[in-house]
């Protein structure tokens, strides 16, 4: 079970919005590039995110980039999961690869700001503020146990390999 | 029932017979970084993984920051020289281009599977691979255990036919595409392209259309390997590699999009995303500062040779500048000997070289406040070009030259 806030944003928020080129730089020293997430989409987000909170999205979030930092540096912030209407592939990967759940749902249910509850195991995020209780969509199978292992990297390290 | 481009390489490398929506795990014939995702990757990779599972299928390119800008870009590509001396695999360096136009150049085969830890791997479908781009853990992964899993997308059939008129090139037709599609028009899906105007098309403009799938959200783009493609890996001196790969006659397709080439005008797409599409002819007179001609879209020799028709001759607009990456060492030298680099520098150009360049934003052409740029690059988001207060329109090569004269956004066939 998660609980937080949530900070809304649009649809098509890019992998250029949550960690720009620009920072490329600071790539190697990951606290730092760390201050800048999604910098691009609200430069206010770095500073007022909690962990526990949630980024809540439109459509097609991460898209652009293959840049794994974009997923890691939400995880950094202490986000504890994403939702989202829809999400481009590579950053729905890279997110589930380091253990950051993305989920699937109804976020025009949600409002910014927010307190949110999750429960991974019925499936349901409930607006405490507003009252909606929104069912998210199940992450595939084999994502969910790369997800439930903690991400990619641990679990090929405790099944040696991939295990369908 | 047959099955799909994307089907028939991943039942082959997975060694089973998957369909649209089975998972596979599939050998992998190549896993590259570059030099922004690399650092990462073979920080996961070493922490946790002893030796590559394949030396010769590991590649390490330096060419997003090439030459590097600053001491921490430096500092990582140093890093990445001394895992790719002590692992034993191949290093690209400084110098010798963008990854993905190597990748096609000299390494990409019809039917093998490509992950690169970079978007536009997706490129090396011009060539019938079924190439893609992920993160740094799974490439990670991938270069340990030579493996990764898919699962097996469904495909779209974009049938292509008639021809484009003057002015118009694959460019305008995989943006137009795009608009069609919208940014997540395909998410998960292959684009598997066909028809006579494919059927045509050079391998260049192969590698174009399939490097801006990804921008539609498609996982692959995907052509069949051909006697287009046997002549290509003949002239890059490896016609060995060369094997014909097609769909199934009785293939399944999720959709078909059917597009009459002969319709199609020379488009760009507007600020701030690429799905933003619209004819040229309604955007002219938008001032433009800045010309970046380049890329792993447009910077190969075809490119760089329609852009030269255009520009001898004549001068860059005294207000808009002028900014030409050539994809690859090998494409330079060629554009050397052909006499481009002459006509674009007595145009007022600036040569950068061979490398990512201005693309993503890192140096060598970032934009001011308020600056709008016409780029044949595949990205315009806010920010790519390095700052969130600049705009970017995406066009042809012929575009980007007719535009760099005119210091406006041009029609090209105001001047062919």
């Amino acid at each position: 079970m998660f609980k937080g806030k949530a900070f809304k944003f649009g649809d098509n928020i890019s992998t250029d919005h949550i960690v720009p080129g620009r920072l490329a730089h600071l790539r190697s020293n990951l606290p730092e590039l760390a201050k800048h997430v999604l910098e691009d989409a609200d430069p206010t987000f770095a500073a007022r995110v909690k962990p526990g909170d949630f980024v809540v999205v439109g459509s097609n979030f991460g898209l652009g980039s293959s840049r794994e930092h974009a997923p890691l540096v939400i995880k950094m912030a202490g986000v504890s999961a994403i939702l989202a209407k829809s999400v481009a592939r590579i950053f729905f990967r890279n997110a589930i690869n380091l253990g950051l759940p993305v989920l699937i749902c109804d976020t025009n249910k949600i409002d910014d700001g927010d307190e949110i509850e999750v429960d991974m195991e019925t499936g349901v995020v409930r607006d405490i503020t507003n009252g909606n209780k929104i069912a998210f969509k199940p992450i595939p199978t084999f994502m969910s146990a790369i997800l439930n292992e903690g991400g990619l990297i641990s679990y090929i390290k405790k099944h040696g390999d991939f295990k369908l | 029932m047959g099955k799909t481009l994307a089907e028939k390489i991943l039942s082959e490398k997975s060694q089973t017979d998957v369909r649209a929506g089975d998972i596979a795990v599939a050998r992998v014939d190549l896993a590259f970084v570059q030099d922004t995702t690399g650092p990462l990757t073979i920080r996961e990779f070493e922490s946790s993984f002893s030796s590559l599972a394949n030396k010769d299928r590991s590649v390490l390119f330096l060419d997003h920051a090439a030459p590097s800008p600053n001491c921490q870009l430096s500092t990582d590509h140093t890093y990445l020289r001394g895992f790719a001396a002590s692992a034993g695999c191949r290093l690209s360096d400084v110098g010798d281009g963008v990854c993905h136009q190597i990748v096609a150049e000299s390494i990409a085969k019809p039917s093998d599977v490509i992950v690169g830890a970079d978007s536009h791997t997706v490129t090396a479908g011009g060539l019938g691979a079924f190439a893609t781009g992920m993160g740094s853990s799974d490439v990670a992964v991938a270069m340990a255990l030579g493996r990764t899993w898919f699962r097996v997308p469904e495909s779209v059939r974009v049938t292509v036919s008639g021809s484009l008129r003057q002015g118009v090139y694959a460019k305008d037709l995989i943006l137009h595409l795009i608009g069609l599609l919208g940014a997540d028009g395909a998410t998960y899906q292959s684009l598997e392209f066909s028809g006579d105007t494919v059927d045509k098309m050079s391998i260049s403009e192969r590698l174009t259309v399939a490097n801006m799938s990804v921008e539609a959200g498609a996982k692959v783009g995907l052509f069949a390997a051909d006697d287009i493609t046997h002549d290509y890996l003949i002239k890059q001196g490896r016609g060995g590699d060369y094997r014909p790969i097609s769909p199934d006659a009785d293939a399944s397709y999720t959709r078909t999009i059917n597009i009459d080439a002969s319709t199609l005008e020379p488009t760009v797409s507007q600020p701030h995303t690429v799905d933003n599409t619209a004819p040229v002819k309604e955007l002219n007179g938008v001032k433009i500062h800045q010309v970046f001609l380049g890329t792993c879209t447009n910077g190969r020799l075809e490119d760089l040779a329609m852009a030269a028709s255009i520009l001898k001759g004549k001068k860059r607009h005294p207000e808009t500048r002028l900014i030409i990456a050539p994809a690859s060492r090998k494409v330079l030298l060629q554009a050397i000997e052909a006499g481009y680099i002459r006509t674009f520098l007595e145009a007022g150009a600036v040569i950068l070289p061979p490398g990512c360049g201005a693309c993503l934003g890192l140096h060598q052409g970032v934009l001011g406040d308020g600056e709008v740029c016409l780029s044949t690059a595949n990205r315009n988001f806010k920010g790519r070009m390095g700052n969130p207060k600049a705009f970017i329109y995406l066009g042809s090569p012929a575009t980007a030259a007719a535009t760099a004269i005119l210091g406006e956004i041009t029609d090209p066939r105001e001047v062919l």
